[in-house]
């Protein structure tokens, strides 16, 4: 998918000013609350007019100020996934499920409603109405719904903020694998970097209505390291759990960390916050931290007079963040081999 | 209290008929009006939100004689009419008017309620599913405001059914042609005589009112279990 996006829009007080030519598959919006995340989203859709500009996804001209051209929004083929689910409130989950699909032209109907209800998990809820449904049901139904009208762009906005944290990190899978699955593109809005990091490959940053960064989930984690409220938050996925006095004792790649979270799946997603990893430059001696690692430093960052710590342990990556003089005292430089402490209540458990 | 006479008997059938008829026939511009009122930004909006209401604040009486200049025999609307040989004035068609003109805010304001629950982002979203604007009005808008469609319409009938000022100006108060249920109370309140008389009929537009709000009480009930609400 390649977007170009060039527009002014002046609401109010608010005025919105952005230029990017962005191409992927999944792509970030990232901005905190009335930052015009929402705004330029309606303009994508057509939801919104711009006040002047272009915007072409792929060779479609989606609107052009000069010229006059503004495609009607049904003929945009961006479908909307909303925070709210926003299903039909007086129709069945079917009929929410089929409101796009029957509304295709026969070429364009190439996604079998049967498989996506199967991927989606729906079939028992089908003949149901939506009232009932949970918040994790309403949320699969409107991305099979948006899914089904087999769009050229999908945009999400901020799909997970009305779920709580278990529930958030069970639908990232489904997000996934259903855009993957039928090929569609998508753009992901969330004031989260840790979905951010889970959804997406390229990230626009906007800040008052700017288009701020253009940049990496990845990059984009690190530069907000010293101002995030937990720090960069590594996010590891682990498997096989053993219980081992008390503990559980999970595969990650060829190590073996012990966690203290008593739930056991077979595959799990833990958050590690880099400020809750304490490096040795030698072996500590009788330490309470269950997880001693060696590791080697791959590369070194600053994040606003913090430093970010890359840490390669037997192929899987660790980000520890220390203050400067720590980094000076230890001199710690890259190739440096250092020990990492970890507390096994210090991950915390998102799916 | 005394039985109903035949002039009673035909001013009840005439009520329902101009109540009916008129909340008909106000129905669609309503709906209408609402939807633009609601979702759409143009200039003059404020002008055709003062007018629209107007006749909630006017005198039923003043609306009546604005109607009778328009539709009355050197109206511009009333030659027209004339000429195409549709006679209005003192007729029961000149009621229905005049009861669509006076419900006519009441009906608006209850599907604008109707319609301004309704989340913009389900609009939103089936645009963006490919329905096109009258497609969502159909499939969304409209089933989504039935509630305040109803509201409006039990309100527009009842306010129909108890029209006195207007009509008696631009119909009159002809028994048997135009006499609906309040002209004919007003009557017989005239001559102390007939107070059963006007009981009578009294309880009669009761019973007309009751079984409406009712019937409202029981389809909007209705509406919102097939709404799942």
């Amino acid at each position: 998918m390649k977007l170009r996006i060039e527009v002014e829009k002046i609401m109010g007080d608010f005025s919105l000013q952005v230029s990017a030519n962005v191409s992927g598959e999944r792509i970030g919006i990232f901005g905190e609350s009335g930052s015009g995340k929402s705004t330029l989203i309606h303009l994508i859709s057509g939801m919104l007019q711009p006040d002047k500009g272009e915007i072409f996804l792929d060779d479609i001209c989606l609107f052009n100020g000069s010229k006059g051209i503004s495609l009607a929004p049904e003929k945009r083929r961006i479908a909307l996934v909303f925070q709210q689910a926003m299903l039909f409130p007086h129709f069945s989950v079917k009929a929410n499920l089929l409101y796009g699909y029957n509304r295709c032209s026969a070429k364009n109907k190439r996604i079998r409603p049967e498989a996506l209800i199967d991927i989606l998990k729906l079939q028992p809820v089908m003949q149901r109405g939506v009232k009932n449904l949970s918040g994790g049901e309403k949320q699969r139904v409107a991305l099979g719904r948006a899914v089904l009208a087999n769009p050229r762009l999908l945009i999400m906005d901020e799909p997970l903020a009305a779920l709580d944290d278990s529930l958030r990190f069970q639908i990232i899978p489904y997000l996934k694998s259903v855009s993957e699955e039928f090929s569609i593109p998508y753009l992901f809005i969330s004031h989260s970097l840790t979905e951010m990091q889970l959804m997406t490959d390229r990230v626009l940053v906007v800040n008052q209505g700017r288009l701020v960064e253009e940049t990496t989930p990845e990059q984009l984690a690190r530069k907000r390291m010293a101002q995030s409220q937990n720090g960069y938050l590594n996010l590891l996925r682990l498997s096989d759990p053993m219980d081992q006095n008390g503990l559980y004792a999970y595969r990650w790649g060829k190590n073996t960390l012990l966690i203290s979270d008593g739930k056991v799946h077979k595959e799990s997603l833990f958050e590690l916050s880099s400020r809750e990893i304490i490096l040795f430059k030698k072996h500590p001696e009788a330490i309470s931290a269950r997880n001693l690692l060696v590791c080697t430093v791959t590369e070194m960052f600053n994040s606003e007079g913090r430093i970010g710590v890359v840490l390669s342990i037997q192929g899987q990556h660790l980000v520890a963040e220390i203050v400067r003089p720590a980094a000076d005292e230890l001199n710690i430089t890259t190739g440096s081999t250092l020990f990492a402490a970890i507390k096994a209540s210090s991950f915390r458990r998102l799916a | 209290m005394k039985t109903l006479t035949p002039e009673d008997i035909t001013a009840i059938g005439l009520s329902l008929k101009v109540a009916i008829t008129a909340t008909t026939l106000a129905l669609p511009f309503g709906f209408a009006v609402a939807w633009l009122m609601v979702f759409k930004t143009f200039r003059g909006k404020v002008v055709l939100e003062v007018l629209i209401n107007l006749p909630l604040t006017l005198p039923p009486v003043v609306i009546g004689y604005f109607l009778l200049l328009l539709l009355g025999k050197n109206g511009w609307l009333g030659q027209l009419l004339s000429a195409s040989g549709i006679p209005i004035i003192f007729t029961w068609k000149a009621a229905v008017i005049a009861s669509a003109v006076v419900g006519f805010p009441l009906l608006v304001r209850s599907i604008r309620l109707g319609m301004e629950s309704i989340d913009q982002q389900l609009i939103q979203a089936s645009r963006s599913l490919g329905a096109s604007w009258h497609d969502s009005l159909v499939t969304i808008v409209l089933p989504l405001s039935l509630r305040g469609i109803l509201s409006g319409s039990s309100l527009m009938f009842a306010r129909s059914l108890g029209e006195f000022g207007a009509t008696i100006i631009v119909a009159g108060n002809i028994p048997g042609i135009t006499q609906t249920i309040p002209l004919a109370i007003y009557d017989y309140a005239s001559s102390p005589s007939s107070t059963a008389m006007a009981l009578s009929l009294c309880l009669v537009s009761v019973v007309i009112s009751v079984v409406v709000l009712f019937l409202h009480e029981m389809l909007g009930k209705q509406f919102d279990r097939s709404k799942g609400l």
